[in-house]
């Protein structure tokens, strides 16, 4: 039998007003268990918590309940007290006879009443009520970054920073992303290459820093503190060790029309390539589909070339399994396909281009070496017009585009335009544009220079249709400012094509039981208060895998959700919540009803050795409860047929008992 | 469909047995009476052929017995299936009740099975003994005389609307493969929810009240295989035993029909042994038919490893009040 | 009748994270519901068992009510959509044995949406009120 204390708050007038406090102690004081009763003025102060320290020595309780505030208020300060004076804090009930009775009720007989009945309601629970000592996880101090563009190399740089040890995972044969492919960065108009190269190379140079390029997360079990990840490293055929780097066999590959994905296909490459020059790790990979040598058997010119004997036709993909205590994701993103966007005739024109392509056109390492020549003719373009908001900021209804700003294209579109009259004055730049976005430090500046200094065409208005016309693009949009159709006989029309999250994150998301929302972005834990991890502890997010950012703002997050990760690294034990499922193992049936609703994976099954009256050994399947990763929802407790599982803290003959209390 | 007949099986129980595939055969022997076999295992050859019976009151469903004699036995277990067994049997491995490895099942087909109750309604009380035969049921009575009966009329009420002739899981099959078949077994659930709240308060008062907590529908149960049922268990708050009022048996039935949702597989073993006659398929039966409606179709026992509606969810399921009202826009 | 005088008695489960919190709101904004109503807290909606509905019903409550986050937005990511599963079944199969419909409800409430948990409460009250006494599944030797 429990000795229980009963401690009734007044809150000043807050529960008084209405809760005949002292009747309700009173009432309470008769209660099974119950030994001692009282009311106080502030239990939550310090001289009414002092009460309730002394009243669990005096009188050796071994159960509280406190008749006060909503649980989310005060639950853990009552807890607190009780642990100080040596009691479990778990043995802690609240009666919430404030928020959902003195508050909501009117007359101080209906509040009295209601609040013995709460007050009993709890009692009855606390009688049930058993002490729980949270469980304790070790923390596997090594972190896994998925993802290698500057989101992943700015995290894994800080997390190494901090002593930790850090892999990072990039499905490309190099790491740098997106950013490698951009020409100069605004507002400052920084060449993205000479930022991003260093940073590229303090990763590889770093000694706690481990890059799996050409690689994939291809599984992850484990929770907080304790994932393993199974690694796919995909056979490029070059021996990674051993390649210098020199570049030979990307010259005298036979192989030479293979379209070059770093230029977005502007040009072409060999089958054997190394992506650009500031390439990290710089190897070469052997492109499976192109390469002569492994579809057919014969060619075996990059081998016969290579001095240092770094070919290796028999390479086959290989798995890897690494252990972790925390994973970011940072898988980043893509512009969307164009093709659904007829009317801009993205595809029946060469000179209608995405402004990615334009930055790789305006990119001294570019497919033009750095010159403004038209895709088609090789051309210098006249007549540029730029189109914002190219899928962006659809009606929900519209299926090609997305609902979401984009966010950096208004930017980017100011940039290009002021980079293209700056080197090219002989040009005519329009863009249009539903409204222009530049909050940002230094942003609005930029876009005014690009207007009022270098002479941009700022059109408020959309383009309705592009379309090719001899060697011409015959653009006609609409001006809404002057209410006026406008026609411009262009050379080159550049897309700001909306962008989206890869596509690889929606199967990661599933690994890593983390949740998207509709437009396959991860969601945060808080959207204000928790921004940088995932609802699913130990995994944290890092640029625009969450949402669409610009450079600084993905760096900033990188080095928050570093900072989190690092937070947890430090620990070198994880407490958890005790409040956690458990199953019976004599009553379960094995049955996996349990493992088959658990959001989180927490259940797995072991074959168990069971004595039986007759003295055999039976072994049968039962149900096994991770306490490190269950976060005690109780799903389980309902769909198991035996009533094995049950929910500590929140058990089934504890909630039963308050439903007869104030059934009575 | 020729009739599978003692002998055949008999047969192959033998060629089992003594090729060594099979260590026991779960089969049925004679009862006091011809009608009331019962199930046995069989462990050798002589055993088989003094008591092995086969007959149309032959209606259990083994699946649930393999739970324990799985356990038991040193070799396989030759058991033999119809086809609404096979479900059960399919759903126990879903939930891993018994090693599949131990089991050597072969399917019998099934032409229903006869209910001796409907049996004593038409050929009147005091039973002396049944006779099978190809054409038709012969019933020698103490006051009528010899009776003579089609099996057709004297099905059991879950043959009369069989939904599957089709075996879902075998190692062998005697016979033709089945198919699924069309079946109007929801015509009754419909007929009860046409009728007003009132009416059908009524109707399961009458029925329910007369439960005397034998837990026989909770012991024939193939979904009913827990280590320890809430039921027997102090602890789980819903223990009570003797029937007291009427409540009593409401929650019993409700708890053990919401227990069996999207496990039970319809195979109406609770209502054949129902002593009181109560038709307890109805309560598992009206889950399924929600279940299809709200859902879409789920048979239990179809496919091994399916999951069953109760773990599963889609994000734009129907909303519980929006569940309750369908029911209204079909009894309009 | 002799029920006008006998005030129902409702027993309300609320989620931890999205109902609880909006009850406590509905408090905060003195947002008047009828004391009838006594809410036990979960950690999640799906920690509600039938057995403890019945067993509400059993002891004398005139109507349950389950509250929890709304679809999508639960804190343990799914519980709430395998709720609204099993009180779909369990609420039909209470219809089909003749139970009054209004006795029993399932609602989303989030933290934000006091306002909608009083007037909730208030329009489900006011349901049961009108049905009168449990009588079709309160069980007599639980009466005092």
């Amino acid at each position: 039998m429990q000795r229980i204390g009963v401690f009734v708050c007044w809150c000043g007038s807050n529960i008084a007003g209405t809760v005949d406090v002292q009747a309700v102690a009173e009432a309470l004081k008769t209660e099974p268990g119950v030994v001692f009763s009282t009311n106080y003025q502030y239990m939550c102060s310090q001289a009414g918590q002092d009460i309730m320290k002394q009243a669990i020595k005096e009188h050796n309780l071994t159960g509280v309940v406190v008749c006060s505030c909503s649980p989310r208020m005060h639950e853990t300060t009552f807890r607190k007290t009780a642990a100080a004076a040596g009691l479990n804090p778990y043995m802690v009930e609240i009666a919430n006879i404030r928020e959902q009775c003195s508050w909501v009720h009117k007359d101080m007989p209906t509040g009295t009443e209601k609040a013995i009945i709460l007050g009993k309601a709890a009692i009855a629970k606390v009688n049930l009520n058993t002490p729980l000592t949270p469980g304790e996880s070790p923390v596997t101090k090594r972190a896994l970054v998925i993802g290698g563009g500057i989101a992943g190399i700015q995290t894994a740089l800080d997390i190494a920073d901090a002593g930790f040890e850090v892999d990072i995972v990039e499905k490309k044969p190099t790491i740098g992303g997106k950013m490698a492919q951009i020409d100069k960065t605004f507002p400052t108009l920084d060449c993205a290459a000479c930022i991003l190269t260093p940073k590229m190379v303090d990763v590889a140079q770093n000694e706690k820093i481990r890059i799996f390029s050409y690689a994939e997360v291809t599984d992850v079990k484990g929770f907080v503190g304790n994932f393993t990840a199974t690694i796919k490293k995909k056979a490029r055929y070059v021996k990674e060790d051993v390649c210098t780097g020199c570049g030979i066999c990307t010259e005298k590959c036979p192989q030479k029309k293979v379209p070059n994905e770093f230029n977005l296909g502007m040009d072409n490459r060999r089958a054997v390539y190394i992506p650009f020059a500031q390439a990290v790790p710089k190897v070469a990979t052997i492109d499976p589909d192109h390469c002569t040598m492994l579809k057919t058997g014969k060619c075996g010119v990059c081998a016969k070339v290579c001095t240092a004997g770094a070919i290796d036709y028999t390479q086959k993909d290989e798995f890897i399994e690494e252990n972790y205590g925390a994973i970011v994701v940072a898988t980043g993103y893509n512009p969307i396909s164009m093709d659904k966007f007829d009317e801009f005739a993205y595809n029946q024109s060469k000179d209608v281009i995405t402004s990615l392509e334009y930055e790789r056109l305006m990119n001294a390492a570019g497919p033009t070496a750095g010159k403004l020549l038209r895709p088609s003719d090789g051309k210098h373009p006249h007549t540029i017009v730029f189109v914002q908001c190219v899928g962006s900021r659809c009606s929900a209804c519209d299926e090609k585009g997305k609902e979401y700003c984009s966010k950096i294209c208004c930017m980017y579109t100011a940039k290009h335009a002021m980079l293209t009259r700056d080197k090219y004055p002989d040009t005519d730049v329009y863009v249009f544009y539903i409204d222009v976005r530049t909050p940002g430090k230094s942003f609005d500046e930029f876009y005014r220079r690009a207007v009022e200094d270098y002479g941009v065409h700022y059109i408020k208005g959309m383009v309705g249709k592009v379309m090719p016309e001899g060697d011409q693009l015959k653009v006609r949009a609409s001006d809404l400012l002057a209410n006026k159709q406008i026609n411009i006989d262009a050379d080159l029309v550049v897309l700001a094509a909306a962008i989206e999250p890869d596509k690889s994150a929606r199967p990661l998301a599933t690994m890593l039981t983390a949740s998207m929302d509709t437009n396959d972005f991860f969601t945060e834990a808080h959207p204000k208060l928790r921004p940088v991890e995932s609802p699913t502890a130990g995994v944290f997010l890092s640029g625009a895998c969450q949402g669409p950012r610009d450079i600084p703002e993905t760096v900033a997050q990188a080095g928050a959700a570093a900072s989190k990760v690092i937070g947890l690294l430090a620990k070198d034990k994880l407490t958890c919540n005790p409040c956690v499922a458990s199953s019976n193992e004599i009553m379960c049936n094995g049955c996996s009803s349990c493992a088959n609703v658990c959001p989180y994976g927490a259940i797995t099954y072991v074959e168990k050795e069971f004595r039986q009256p007759d003295r055999t050994t039976l072994v049968r399947r039962v149900a096994s409860v991770n306490e490190a990763v269950c976060q005690g929802c109780g799903c389980c407790t309902v769909v198991c047929p035996s009533g094995a599982m049950d929910l500590k803290g929140f058990a089934n003959n504890q909630i039963m008992s308050e439903v007869d209390a104030i059934c009575k | 469909m020729q009739k599978i007949s003692r002998e055949t099986l008999i047969e192959k129980a033998k060629e089992l047995l003594q090729n060594g595939t099979v260590s026991s055969v779960l089969g049925w022997k004679a009862g006091e009476f011809s009608y009331d076999v019962t199930p046995a295992t069989f462990n050798s050859v002589e055993e088989l052929e003094k008591d092995f019976v086969y007959n149309d009151f032959c209606g259990a469903n083994f699946s649930k017995y393999l739970v324990k004699a799985t356990i038991k036995a040193e070799g396989k277990i030759l058991v033999f299936l119809k086809p609404c067994d096979t479900y059960s049997f399919n759903q126990l491995l879903t939930e891993h009740r018994f090693n599949r490895e131990k089991v050597y099942v072969v399917g019998i087909p099934c032409e229903g099975m006869v209910d001796v109750e409907a049996i004593r309604k038409a050929a009147g009380e005091g039973i002396v003994s049944v006779e099978c035969t190809n054409d038709g049921l012969v019933v020698d009575t103490l006051y009528n005389g010899k009776v003579k009966l089609a099996e057709q009329d004297v099905l059991l009420e879950r043959c009369k609307v069989c939904k599957s002739k089709k075996h879902v899981a075998y190692d062998e099959l005697l016979g033709d493969e089945g198919e699924v078949i069309e079946s109007k077994r929801f015509d009754e659930v419909e007929r009860l929810e046409k009728m007003t709240p009132d009416e059908r308060f009524a109707f399961w008062q009458r029925e329910l009240s007369r439960c005397i907590r034998c837990n026989a529908c909770r012991d024939i149960c193939p979904a009913c295989t827990c280590e320890q049922c809430v039921f027997n268990n102090p602890k789980s708050g819903v223990e009570n035993k003797a029937a007291a009022n009427s409540f009593e048996e409401k929650m019993f039935h409700i708890i053990r029909a919401f227990h069996v949702v999207g496990r039970c597989t319809d195979c109406g073993e609770c209502s054949r042994v129902c002593p009181q006659n109560i038709p307890l398929h109805l309560l598992n039966r009206k889950f399924i038919k929600d279940i299809d409606n709200f859902y879409g179709e789920y048979q239990a026992g179809a496919e091994v490893g399916s999951r069953a509606p109760l773990v599963n969810y889609t994000t734009d399921d129907i909303e519980a009040s929006d569940a309750v009202r369908k029911g209204d826009g079909e009894n309009a | 009748m002799q029920i006008e005088n006998k005030k129902p008695l409702i027993v309300a489960f609320c989620c931890n994270w999205c109902s609880y919190a909006g009850a406590d709101l509905a408090g905060n904004n003195r947002l008047n519901y009828p004391a009838e109503v006594k809410i036990i807290r979960v950690p999640c909606s799906c920690r509600v068992n039938p057995m403890f509905i019945l067993r509400a019903f059993q002891r004398g409550a005139d109507g349950v009510i389950l509250c929890g986050c709304h679809p999508g937005d639960c804190h343990y990511t799914s519980g709430n959509y395998y709720t609204r599963r099993r009180m779909a079944l369990l609420f039909s199969m209470l219809d089909y044995l003749g139970i009054e419909r209004d006795r029993t409800r399932v609602e989303w409430v989030s933290a934000a949406e006091g306002a909608k948990f009083a007037a909730t409460m208030n329009d489900f009250v006011e349901k049961v009120t009108a049905l009168g006494e449990n009588k079709r599944l309160e069980d007599l030797r639980c009466k005092k």
